[in-house]
């Protein structure tokens, strides 16, 4: 895997993460007031920096094979559930993600919620900015250790670079956040998801498949060829179910995570 | 007790989410293609494909609830 790739997957990844956070964010900001927004947003990514920085070298003293083996099949699981979600919203089965309705459900909900003041700072305020990052950030973080770690041990990358994917897309949505001062809902945030899915399905296979023995053709080379078959199957399974959809409309579609 | 089966909750659907069945079936396959002694022409092949069945059969479970019941 080259480092674009690397730095790619964690980049898009983490871009749709940081846009639910900041749609979080700023309902906190515009109704509890920008302190505990931002010192909540601060403290998260922090934490997740921890996690990153403590797990980072423990993952990589883990034998290459059984590292594969492992990420390979929770990267795999994990990507299969990112792609399921974006094939059943793009074929209509499964309600799109729209920033604007939850930035309006967050909002209603930070108005509603009582004043406590703890150590100087409004408490509401900052453990649901806080909660926002981290639990968004999550995902991000365990994208780019499992990136990082597998690409470093296989000599093609390193997690300093899976995080400088992730860092530049902290900066990206924050700079226009900052910027537009409201949710990014015009961010193609399903086919992110799709693209981001079918990269974690790709490197699942590719190294679940080498630490269980499998010789790919052409190595590395290989990647790209499950990459195109990977997305080849997931637009047919998108084509399948917008025809099912069109010839019998189901129940109102629900709104998901 | 309780917080225990929140963390439990939390990594569960962090990971394995909404269709078990596909956490099943990539270890079952991971676990055959390493215990059963497969060419490693087959087993290239076999891989992907039954990743992508996988998917396919997650997919129209949850697109089809009452038929997969």
């Amino acid at each position: 895997m080259g480092p674009a790739f690397l730095i790619l997957a964690s980049f898009l990844a983490c871009s749709v993460e940081m846009v639910e956070a900041l749609t979080i964010i700023l309902a906190v900001g515009v109704t509890r007031g920008w302190r505990a927004a931002l010192v909540g947003m601060t403290c998260g990514i922090v934490a997740l920096a921890v996690i990153v920085g403590a797990l980072g070298p423990a993952l990589l003293l883990v034998p290459i094979n059984a590292l594969r083996v492992v990420v390979g099949t929770i990267l795999l699981i994990f990507g299969l559930q990112w792609l399921r979600k974006a094939i059943l919203r793009a074929g209509g089965h499964k309600a799109l993600h729209d920033e604007a309705a939850i930035y309006q459900r967050e909002l209603a909900e930070a108005q509603a919620a009582g004043r406590e003041v703890r150590i100087g700072l409004d408490w509401y305020g900052f453990t649901l900015s806080f909660k926002g990052v981290l639990l968004e950030g999550l995902e991000v973080a365990f994208i780019v250790l499992t990136f990082g770690s597998t690409a470093a041990a296989d000599g093609r990358g390193s997690i300093q670079l899976a995080a400088l994917g992730a860092a530049g897309a902290v900066v990206w949505v924050t700079a226009v956040g900052v910027a537009v001062h409201k949710p990014l809902s015009r961010v193609p945030e399903n086919w992110m998801k799709f693209a981001v899915g079918a990269m974690l399905t790709t490197f699942g296979t590719f190294w679940g498949g080498e630490g269980i023995g499998v010789i790919w053709p052409g190595s590395d080379g290989a990647i790209l060829a499950i990459l195109g078959f990977v997305l080849f199957a997931a637009l047919v399974m998108v084509t399948v179910l917008r025809k099912q959809r069109e010839q019998r409309p189901g129940p109102a579609l629900v709104h998901a995570a | 007790m309780r917080q225990l089966k929140a963390f439990y909750a939390f990594w569960y659907d962090f990971i394995i989410g909404d269709d078990w069945t596909v956490a099943v079936g990539v270890i079952a396959l991971f676990a055959i293609i390493w215990l059963v002694p497969t060419s490693h022409a087959v087993a290239w092949l076999i891989v992907p494909i039954v990743v992508m069945l996988l998917l396919a059969f997650s997919v129209w479970r949850l697109a089809n609830p009452r038929s997969s019941t």
